[in-house]
């Protein structure tokens, strides 16, 4: 997920030339108290001219205990946009509470109730310890998300390239989302010339079991696509799997089994994954 | 809306939009322009801003632009947030 | 005289020689370095001596680019002398060149011919200031029609960086390091064999014989000292950087997946890259693949920069045909690399000359401020229709090269780079194969085999006319710019035929 500065026009013109997943415009901490408006008009503006192809959008706005906040749903929602990232999420009211605003709004223009989807974004202790009723909390809810800057000051550290300091927030968080059968995203990573430790975060919250990851430039793009794609081996063994399923179908046979081991439940589910984000990064043709 | 004070928004920057509302009295929308497109797209420009303030219902107001290359929507929405400022209104209407 | 066997040749014969016929030089080299050698005391004095008459056409190189002091030098002398009514033929011309303007205005430049203009002169042509269009030509182009005779050169003025006492003149010295230093003199080095008279200006007397030389001694008449040829800054601006713009990364990135599906990108190949930063990104991608795939480029020609060389002393390009240095690395590298080689325009890129290296190029990668779904190119007049670029070597690498390969992104700003119609054609798109934007690749219907190839590789390949749709969506409609029926430029394809002509833009409040 890429974050666009919200009051930058020349960023949003072309956010959707790059190759990243989902978009998104910020209205919140990227932009400064002044320009809260200006940032506003000029997202809508974007959003119901720009064609964004097949890009997910998300708008990250403000907290909504102000009106700043508040006046951003209504303007988002009515510019039709996918998700809507709420800010330092620390409990499931807040969730709650973002969810009503969304149904007025969706009322009072006439669209389908639940159109707009929600994306919890945690950034506290507290927020951490509520993850797992955070993440059940609305049905809109697509992803929970970490956002670690403001995290490790809540909980008075620093952030290090190895991260330690953010393993339980992390492990939290997937639980969390696992749980509530939505996606887990990591943080952002800032040094955008240091490729190398970019690279090595991103691996490793991909065997955390993470979903995706947050990028604040286009040329970050290519490092999570690259490690996030399932290798040509990976591809293949899924495959096999997948066939030898075929194979003791039609045999009749309640039991699979490829190379002499069983193939149980998690494996399956496993290669159906493996194959899916093949597919999506497009090294697999779609099925059929 | 009525203009009660000037007001800016936008940026010098590439493909941004910087426009300037003031007060015009009762003498209309008058509208200057400097731009780095003049030639290709000043016509279509003060076009967009003319349509905004009509839009918000604004009908004198000075307004200075300073464009930047900026695309159809940008110059709409800075346009429309000068505009709410110089008016200090708060009365957002969203329409595409 | 009378010699019976060969009555019929004769008048070849110059008669009996006697002793006054035989001359003996006593001077020593030392002594004709003081004196007896082509130095003269001033430009003035040169100028006299090369005869220079109200009318004429008189030449420059643009070697040393917006660092260049010796054009408005020369102009500012002749003015003052009085001259009148002279053909201007530069090779090119950049913002410096300014006061130009002025001695247009004056009288003292009646025609220009050149391969490109910027800044201010630019705008003034395209407004209207000169009553004879402006011919422009590509370095192929002005190589064939100087080398014909077509393009008569009265006197060149050649700045050099490094000169002896008799005229061998070159971009570099290998006696001293001081001075400004620009490399390659290939475009002087044409102008110096065919112009009827050639002056040297020089910072940098060096002691005889300067070799290597880019021009030899036989091809100049005159040298004269001056304070400065340039300035350092504007001619050698460090090394080329790198691009980080992420757009500029991605065009680059996809021009390379072209050339990898090109079928051309095998052991051997060779290679034309531009200065601007999706080149310089394409070389830097190319490098990696080619290391990957353990590919060596037989040569790269050019336009050298810093890129090409570092790629050379790493072993992946094997010899540098070097027309212009367009950096210190490269400069460096013509004077310190044995395979590096100076090259003039008319071996370049002359039409008239089968070998040239440009039809040994099989990749081209090219510039455009605008492509039209026809595939033509425009690199010289803006979208507000003013002059504001060159044709250089355009035209001539993209009909050599077997693949010709324009990146460009699709919109600069509010101006979109593909089009329905160019606001001026320099290059005819029979000759452009393919054009890599940040938002797809489009492939000239005359190239299909090639299309194909770059279709099942993966390429996201679409019709030109989308490029030029999804641009028009973004930017909106521009308003035609409005023209007189005055011609203020005429567009010269490399064989001398008119390909368009550029109007005097109108200027309406």
């Amino acid at each position: 997920m890429m974050f666009i500065p919200g009051n930058n026009p020349a960023m949003i013109k072309d956010a959707y030339i790059y190759g990243c997943d989902s978009i998104m415009f910020d209205l919140e901490d990227s932009v400064s108290p002044t320009e809260k408006d200006a940032a506003r008009s000029l997202v809508f503006h974007a959003l119901t001219t720009i064609d964004y192809g097949d890009k997910e959008l998300v708008v990250r706005v403000n907290a909504l205990d102000t009106p700043v906040g508040i006046a951003d749903l209504e303007a988002m929602v009515r510019a039709h946009i996918q998700v809507v990232r709420l800010p330092k999420t620390e409990s499931p009211e807040d969730v709650v509470f973002c969810d009503q605003q969304l149904t007025r709004i969706e009322k009072t223009i006439g669209v389908k109730e639940g159109s707009t989807g929600m994306m919890a974004a945690v950034e506290s202790a507290q927020g951490v310890l509520n993850a797992p009723s955070i993440a059940k909390a609305s049905t809109r809810l697509i992803g929970i998300a970490l956002g670690a800057e403001d995290y490790v000051t809540d909980i008075h550290t620093t952030r290090s390239p190895e991260g330690i300091e953010l393993l339980f927030a992390r492990s939290m968080i997937l639980q969390a989302a696992r749980a509530a059968g939505i996606a887990a995203l990591d943080t952002v990573y800032s040094d955008v010339n240091n490729e190398e430790g970019f690279r090595k975060e991103v691996a490793l919250i991909k065997q955390l079991g993470f979903d995706g990851k947050s990028i604040i430039n286009p040329r970050q793009i290519q490092p999570v696509v690259e490690i996030f794609t399932p290798s040509q081996k990976e591809i293949e063994k899924a495959l096999a799997v997948m066939a030898a399923i075929e194979e003791a179908h039609k045999k009749g046979s309640g039991v699979i089994s490829l190379n002499g081991k069983m193939v149980d439940r998690p494996i399956v589910l496993r290669a159906e994954r493996t194959l899916e984000l093949a597919r999506a990064a497009k090294v697999l043709k779609q099925e059929a | 809306m009525e203009i009660k004070r000037t007001a800016t928004a936008g940026t010098m920057e590439s493909s941004d939009i910087m426009v300037t509302v003031a007060a015009n009295g009762d003498k209309g929308i008058a509208i200057q322009l400097t731009s780095s497109v003049e030639k290709q797209f000043g016509k279509q420009i003060r076009a967009v801003i003319l349509s905004c303030a009509q839009r918000l219902g604004v009908d004198d107001a000075s307004i200075t632009v300073v464009d930047q290359g900026a695309l159809d929507c940008v110059i709409k929405a800075r346009t429309e947030t000068a505009l709410y400022r110089a008016a200090e209104s708060t009365d957002y209407t969203w329409e595409a | 005289m009378e010699i019976p066997q060969y009555q019929e040749f004769k008048n070849e014969l110059h008669g009996w020689y006697t002793d006054e016929n035989a001359h003996k030089e006593y001077p020593t080299l030392h002594d004709r370095e003081q004196s007896g050698n082509k130095i003269v005391s001033s430009l003035e004095e040169a100028i006299r001596l090369c005869g220079l008459k109200d009318g004429m056409t008189i030449s420059f190189h643009h070697h040393f680019r917006n660092g260049d002091y010796v054009l408005n030098m020369v102009m500012d002398t002749i003015a003052g002398m009085g001259f009148k009514n002279l053909t201007l033929a530069a090779s090119s011309l950049i913002d410096i060149h300014r006061p130009l303007i002025g001695h247009i205005r004056n009288g003292v430049v009646r025609r220009i011919e050149t391969s490109g203009m910027r800044g201010e002169l630019g705008d003034e042509i395209s407004r209207g200031l000169m009553g004879i269009p402006v011919v422009f030509r590509s370095h192929g182009g002005r190589a064939a029609a100087i080398e014909s005779g077509e393009l008569p050169i009265d006197v060149a003025f050649l700045g050099a960086p490094s000169c002896d006492a008799f005229g061998n003149a070159n971009g570099y010295s290998r006696d001293n390091d001081t001075g400004v230093i620009c490399g390659s003199m290939g475009y002087a080095k044409l102008d110096a064999q065919y112009a009827r008279k050639v002056i040297i200006l020089t910072d940098n007397i060096v002691p005889f014989p300067n070799v290597p030389f880019g021009i030899p001694e036989s091809d100049v008449d005159y040298i004269v000292k001056v304070v400065a040829i340039g300035d350092p800054q504007g001619i050698m601006s460090g090394a080329t950087r790198y691009t980080k713009n992420p757009k500029e990364l991605m065009i680059a990135q996809s021009a390379c997946d072209v050339i990898e599906a090109s079928g051309l990108f095998k052991d051997g190949f060779s290679m034309q890259m531009g200065s601007g930063g999706a080149s310089l990104a394409v070389a830097r991608f190319l490098r990696d693949r080619m290391l990957r795939d353990n590919i060596k480029a037989s040569f790269a020609l050019g336009g050298i920069t810093g890129q090409i060389v570092d790629m050379h002393m790493e072993g992946l390009i094997k010899k540098i045909l070097d027309v212009q240095s367009f950096d210190l690395d490269a400069a460096n590298s013509l004077k310190n690399n044995r395979m590096h080689q100076q090259i003039s325009a008319s071996y370049y890129a002359s039409p008239r000359n089968n070998g040239s290296a440009v039809n040994q190029l099989d990749l081209v990668i090219l510039s455009a401020l605008e492509i039209d779904v026809g595939f033509n190119v425009n690199v010289l007049v803006g979208s507000d229709g003013l002059i504001r670029g060159a044709i250089g070597g355009h035209q001539d690498t993209a009909a050599g090269a077997s693949i010709s390969i324009i990146t460009c992104p699709l919109t600069r700003g509010r101006i979109a780079s593909v089009v329905d119609k160019v606001g001026c054609v320099v290059t005819p798109g029979k000759t452009v194969d393919v054009i890599v934007t940040d938002q797809g690749v489009a492939v000239n219907p005359l190239r299909k085999e090639l299309g194909d190839r770059l279709k099942d590789a993966g390429i996201h390949v679409v019709d030109i006319g989308e490029l030029r749709d999804k641009a028009l969506k973004l930017v909106g409609t521009p308003a035609p710019i409005q023209y007189t029926d005055k011609v203020v430029g005429i567009v010269t394809y490399r064989d001398g035929s008119v390909i368009d002509l550029v109007r005097q833009v109108k200027d309406n409040e």
